[in-house]
């Protein structure tokens, strides 16, 4: 691919000169360019073309077979059979190509991007179709209005849902609220202690976990809102109500999610901890959660986005109301879900597509969400960034950023190096 | 109570290939960073007496007498599996640490007993710090914090905390290395270059012993030849007692020398002990003779 340069292969010997120098300032390196940069295992243009032009010959082929010979066995079986006959030409041609080694490594590349293109056409899908039918009832007044005086001859571009905007957000963010120190607790709990009452507590929240959530709606209501609301507002149907609801079904995701990020954290850095004189508890706070910030963000984002779109707690807790309410502590509250459940019911085409909207608009939500919690959660020590996984199980920089160093040759990372690596 | 810190006395100058005026100025090593409520400073002698370590129902460590003389550079040599680790971690109360485990007998820290009534393990783990085999810098923090961790985790407070990472990394030679990324995550440093940060880090609580754990094991020969150089600067300020697998670091940085042997299936106990020059050229026992020989383990 990157063409030799003309004195890389030969002439002057790089390597030797390269440690000739006795410090690293006056050590010559040849120009990055001039290096032909191979990896064994890469994936080329020309494995590119193959691929196209297998797929081609296997659609002709299959199209031969059906369409001309035989009346043709309906388009699902057409497409796998056409998948089937690309994979197995592929591997022939490839094998004629590079050898076996070579033709089985494509083989189970096209087996792992298949399965991932398999995963994501109902992802894509889903997104796309409520960006079709969402995107028509969307105008900037969906982000400023209520419903206040709509009425259903109106189109489906009338009013807004600023108010459910209002609710979810206010109720999934008291809902976090409560459930990140909770559920990051008993994960502590779960991952650090030695009590014998982990047990228990692991099987009643994986308990929790499973619970149907319309049955954490209904915890809520009758144990709270039945007895309780005639005396007082705050214990009516009411935003704050439907966050308890929420809390009860994304507190489990949370504990779970940061009690196996927990685990993560090498068992040294507590060691470590202790031996420099520290108590447990302060071995906890200020070394296993820091290390393990990015995990706890990412139980978070996972609360979140369940939270978000969860309809069912809702249903006696908020209530729903067609207006502003940005009081959570009392009376009815919209959120999105609420919104959308309630308006594509109706047989009203304006309202379908108002619902739509909704939907477009919860996706969007989840979507700023999710990039607050990443923020907010991101670590703050780290100058680049790399995956929490990555940071725990190797320590060290990676070798490919050596190779960068040395490729680039940035004078601070080939200073770098030379403390690395000089042999004396 | 508030105590000054003794600078180092020794000035030796760790490595030759560096420019002259640079790093090792006398000004900024005499430098006194101020503790409050930490232990008293200086080396301090440490002594078990008829030690025993269990795991669960398996007794791996049986009467260990030993005495490590203040200021003095005590190494715990022998085969796998034969106890030094774990005797080590009896020593700074690491032990107890593991479910099952139980212990027996003494550990003398300036004649006080670690185990005895009303002694805080905290307290004695901030007296008797600990290195281990693998380096363990926290990934979450930058060079400076991780040398700063050990004040935070034991809420010891100092007053000039610049002047206390300085010559922390200093005495563990690192302080040429590392001063222009203080703030650079400590997981982004060498294998070797964290090791002697987990050094300074440990040394940055001022221990009266530091127990080290094949420091080198996991590490290249120069940066083994770096700690080295800083186990030898460290000596007199503070007792070391030093795990190790290599007979030459043994002989190199010690100067008194146990050695360690456990019987299939047996606890391990310590076979002979004395002056290293004595254990290596005329050891009493034909086991240390072989062992020190290489002719087993």
């Amino acid at each position: 691919m990157t063409d030799r340069g003309p004195f890389a292969p030969a002439a002057g010997s790089p390597s030797a000169s390269v440690r000739s120098g006795p410090s690293g300032s006056s050590r010559t390196r040849p120009p990055s360019n001039a290096r032909a940069r191979r990896r064994p295992t890469s994936f080329e243009a020309i494995d590119g073309w193959l691929a196209a032009a297998s797929a081609v010959s296997a659609i002709a082929l299959c199209w031969l077979v059906f369409s001309l010979f035989t009346d043709g066995i309906g388009w699902l079986g057409f497409w796998l059979v056409a998948y089937f006959a690309f994979v197995t030409i592929y591997f022939i041609v490839t094998y004629e190509r590079l050898g076996s080694l070579a033709a089985v490594d494509r083989l189970v590349t096209v087996a792992v991007w298949s399965a991932m293109i398999v995963v994501l056409i109902p992802l894509l899908w889903i997104v796309l179709y409520v960006i079709d039918k969402g995107v028509p009832g969307l105008s900037w007044g969906f982000f400023i209005h209520t419903q206040k005086g709509v009425t259903p001859e109106m189109s489906g571009r009338a009013g807004g849902a600023w108010h459910a905007i209002v609710g979810t957000v206010e109720q999934v963010g008291v809902a976090l609220l409560i459930s990140l120190p909770l559920g990051t607790m008993t994960a502590v709990f779960l991952s650090e202690s030695r009590s014998r009452l982990r047990r228990v507590v692991r099987i009643f929240v994986d308990a929790m976990s499973g619970m149907p959530s319309i049955v954490s709606g209904l915890f809520i209501y009758a144990t709270l809102i039945i007895p309780l609301a005639k005396d007082s507002k705050f214990f009516g149907f009411d935003g704050f109500m439907a966050s308890l609801a929420l809390s009860v079904t994304m507190m489990p995701t949370i504990c779970r999610t940061v009690e196996v990020v927990l685990r993560l954290v090498p068992h040294g850095l507590r060691e470590a901890g202790l031996a420099l004189g520290s108590s447990r508890a302060r071995v906890v706070w200020s070394v296993v959660l820091p290390t393990a910030s990015a995990g706890v963000a990412t139980a978070a984002v996972l609360g979140i986005a369940r939270e978000a779109g969860e309809t069912a707690p809702l249903l006696f807790t908020a209530f729903g109301y067609n207006y502003l309410n940005a009081n959570p502590f009392s009376t009815p509250q919209e959120s999105l879900p609420l919104f959308i459940w309630r308006f594509v019911r109706e047989p009203l085409a304006s309202s379908i597509e108002r619902g739509f909207a909704g939907a477009l608009v919860l996706l969007l939500l989840i979507l700023v969400l999710f990039a607050v919690a990443r923020f907010v959660g991101r670590d703050r020590t780290k100058s680049r960034p790399r995956p929490l996984i990555l940071r725990l199980i190797r320590p060290e920089p990676s070798g490919s950023r050596l190779l960068a160093a040395r490729t680039v040759g940035a004078p601070s990372e080939v200073g770098d190096l030379d403390d690395r690596e000089a042999p004396s | 109570m508030t105590q000054v810190f003794a600078p180092p006395a020794s000035e030796a100058v760790t490595n030759h290939r560096d420019p002259p005026g640079d790093g090792s100025d006398p000004a900024t090593r005499r430098a006194v960073p101020r503790y409050v409520g930490a232990s008293p400073v200086g080396a301090v002698s440490l002594e078990s007496r008829d030690a025993c370590a269990w795991f669960g129902e398996r007794l791996v460590l049986e009467g260990v007498t030993l005495a490590m003389p203040a200021g003095e550079v005590t190494a715990l040599i022998g085969p796998s599996g034969c106890g030094k680790s774990t005797f080590l971690r009896l020593l700074n109360r690491m032990h107890e640490l593991v479910p099952g485990s139980a212990m027996d007998g003494q550990v003398l820290l300036d004649g006080q007993d670690i185990y005895g009534p009303g002694v805080r393990a905290q307290e004695v783990r901030t007296r008797i710090g600990m290195v281990f085999q693998k380096p363990n810098p926290f990934p979450a923090m930058s060079v400076r914090d991780n040398v700063l961790a050990g004040l935070k985790l034991a809420g010891i407070k100092c007053h000039d905390k610049d002047a206390l990472v300085e010559q922390s990394l200093q005495r563990a030679s690192l302080w040429r290395e590392v001063r222009d990324r203080l703030d650079k995550p400590g997981g982004e440093l060498s294998g070797g270059q964290q090791q002697r940060l987990c050094i300074a880090r440990s040394l940055a609580v001022s221990p009266n012993v530091l127990l080290m754990d094949e420091p080198c094991s996991a590490l290249d020969p120069t940066s083994t030849r770096r700690i080295e150089e800083s186990i030898d600067e460290l000596r007199q300020e503070i007792t070391i007692v030093i795990v190790t697998h290599n007979m030459q670091q043994a002989q190199r940085v010690s100067d008194s020398c146990a050695f360690f042997l456990a019987d299939e299936n047996e606890p391990g106990y310590v076979v002979e002990h004395g002056p290293t020059t004595k254990m290596f050229d005329s050891p009493e026992d034909p086991r240390t003779f072989d062992y020190v020989n290489g002719r087993f383990g």
